[in-house]
């Protein structure tokens, strides 16, 4: 589905991607995971044809996303964003609306016969639908993490990239979100930074470290101390959590040994 | 609102006249097409015969000569004049606000207003200096629209155009340009009166044909910003978020600045430096109808209209005729403090 080949990104001069390949499957739950600053947001970003690469390329369904128009890639993959600024007095349902932009076209009647529909679903699936009509400046981080999410949804497009997407949320609404994406069956690659949460629910992991992917593989083979130690610069132990089944990792305390 | 408001100022002079008056001389006015006419082409017999409409008046309200002439020679052209200036700022502030992600933004933050005032103040000073033997107007709008291409391409590099780099290039051009215009004002000598009176912005001496173009530039223009309301919502969430849902920024951008770049330099070319009713105006109508600019684009228009025509009315049925932009201003600046003080202002 998505195929980033010998990608190269630079940022202000500084090169912050180098040669980087790595495949997602259809359908697949990828995880990026890595240290803060190895390149996990530049990846997506290029992934979603928001920055441009200076080598290498991203297909996404076999297009080119560095020649495709803004629509054209807005129809092929959805990014969630980490953050956004809602201080203003759009409501819930405006920005999820936002999502359909790729589908309107200017100066038509009648623009986008199937956008309500789309729109009220991911309303629901994201279970913001019960306050659709209040304004996003009024709603807390995991709510708008959520209104981000349905619009992304809204979007109809088959990859879905997303950036810490649980980075500001409660463990409740951390368990929901990803229960959320990973039921989507849709393909999906998400910078995370809690490896728990990456291993129980994703299908591989990818480590970055210095701009390049150290490894890719399901996350009982990834987290291993071998890779995780050098990249992290910390001690870990890795276990299997006693409660879901999937690999545990703790970083250890400098002069801490299990 | 804004047709009340015309027909309430078209009434206030020194010559005072009935709204009702004033709206039976308007309905008067208004001609349709009755019939058509031929016209036998004269002279040669190979001239076809022309076809012409013919118009009459659909009304005839009694009113005295004197009142329909005062309303519709006098006050109507610069009613109408009024009405598309503030039409073409209230439109442009939106914009210009909206695309800056900046309270503080109006339609001439990119220097518009600056250039057209140091076009219209070497028109004056130094007429032979202004090229393709342009008038008053003219030369303020080649000014507007070269200082806005200028500021443009200083802030652009690589087809990118990033919205601080623009902001900052406005303010030092505007800094620049206003140090030409003060000496050029210095050395204007006996036409310092005319060149200040002009700086402050006024809508006397209007005519009808200036209405006309203005008001056909500002409708198609502000039609043209209208079809990127949506994309100015999605773009007041930032500028990766809006290319994330499709939109094409860079190219958004460019249409919407040159838009607004020329409507705002018509509207100054015009009617001079009107402060303030880009800034207010829209600011106003944001609390009162939401950021969504497919109701706040429209609405805020017709809202700068209606203001400055009130404005104007008021600016001129003092003892003496004040210059509107003194007016706009003097209103404008209270308010916005107040907004100001309400912290409404900070959430664009």
């Amino acid at each position: 589905m998505i195929d980033v080949s010998e990608l190269s990104v630079e940022r202000g001069g500084v090169e912050i991607l180098s040669d980087v390949s790595l495949a997602v499957e259809d359908g697949e739950f990828l995880a990026l995971v890595g240290p803060n600053g190895v390149g996990k947001s530049t990846l997506l970003k290029t992934m979603g044809g928001l920055l441009r690469p200076t080598a290498g390329r991203v297909l996404v369904d076999g297009h080119d996303v560095a020649s495709l128009s803004a629509r054209q890639t807005a129809r092929l993959v959805a990014s969630v964003p980490q953050e956004t600024s809602f201080d203003f007095d759009f409501s819930v349902r405006e920005i999820v609306e936002m999502g359909r932009t790729p589908y309107r076209k200017r100066l038509r009647r009648n623009p986008d016969p199937d956008g309500g529909d789309r729109v009220e679903a991911a309303l629901e699936r994201t279970e913001i639908a019960g306050f659709a009509d209040r304004s996003v400046a009024s709603l807390s981080g995991g709510e708008k993490q959520r209104v981000l999410l349905a619009r992304a949804l809204a979007q109809d497009a088959p990859a879905l990239l997303l950036d810490e997407p649980t980075a500001s949320l409660d463990i409740n609404h951390q368990v929901r979100t990803l229960d959320l994406v990973a039921s989507l069956n849709e393909t999906v690659v998400a910078a995370i930074h809690d490896l728990e949460l990456a291993a129980r629910y994703c299908d591989r992991v990818a480590l970055l470290s210095d701009g390049a992917v150290r490894s890719v593989g399901p996350p009982g083979e990834v987290f291993t101390p071998e890779l995780l130690e050098p990249v992290f610069d910390v001690d870990v132990a890795v276990s299997e959590n006693a409660v879901t089944g999937t690999t545990s990792v703790t970083a250890l305390s400098r002069g801490e040994t299990i | 609102m804004l047709a009340l408001v015309a027909t309430v100022a078209a009434g206030i002079g020194p010559v005072s006249i009935e709204a009702a008056t004033v709206a039976k001389v308007l309905v008067n006015a208004v001609r349709v097409p009755v019939g058509v006419e031929l016209y036998s082409g004269g002279g040669s017999a190979l001239q076809l015969p022309a076809v012409g409409l013919r118009w009459a008046p659909l009304t005839d309200f009694e009113v005295e000569k004197l009142h329909a002439t005062i309303v519709l020679s006098v006050r109507l052209p610069r009613i109408a004049l009024g009405a598309t200036v503030g039409f073409a700022l209230g439109a442009a502030g939106v914009v210009m606000q909206g695309f800056f992600r900046n309270p503080m933004a109006d339609p001439s933050i990119i220097g518009v207003s600056s250039g057209a005032a140091v076009g219209a103040v070497l028109f004056i000073v130094a007429p032979f200096a202004v090229p393709f033997g342009l008038g008053l107007r003219g030369a303020a709008f080649l000014g507007a629209l070269a200082t806005a291409a200028v500021v443009y391409l200083i802030a652009t590099e690589g087809g990118r155009t990033p919205v601080a780099t623009l902001l900052l290039a406005g303010v030092a051009i505007q800094t620049f340009l206003g140090a030409v215009t003060s000496y050029l004002l210095l050395h204007s000598g006996e036409s310092m009166r005319r060149v200040v009176y002009w700086l402050m912005g006024h809508l006397d001496a209007s005519r009808m044909t200036e209405a006309w173009i203005t008001g056909l530039l500002a409708v198609g223009l502000v039609g043209l910003m209208y079809l990127y309301a949506e994309d100015l919502n999605a773009m007041l969430l930032g500028e990766e978020e809006a290319r994330a849902v499709g939109i094409e920024v860079e190219r958004t951008k460019r249409i919407l600045l040159a838009a607004s770049s020329v409507v705002t330099g018509a509207a100054v070319a015009v009617a001079g430096v009107i402060g303030f009713v880009g800034l207010i105006v829209p600011h106003a109508m944001r609390l009162i109808v939401g950021p969504d600019h497919r109701v706040l684009l429209p609405v805020s228009a017709l809202a700068g209209a209606s203001f400055l025509v009130a404005a104007d009315t008021l600016a001129r049925s003092g003892a003496a005729e004040l210059p509107v932009g003194i007016v706009t201003a003097a209103l404008g600046a209270p308010f916005f403090l107040y907004l100001l003080r309400r912290r409404e202002v900070s959430e664009l």
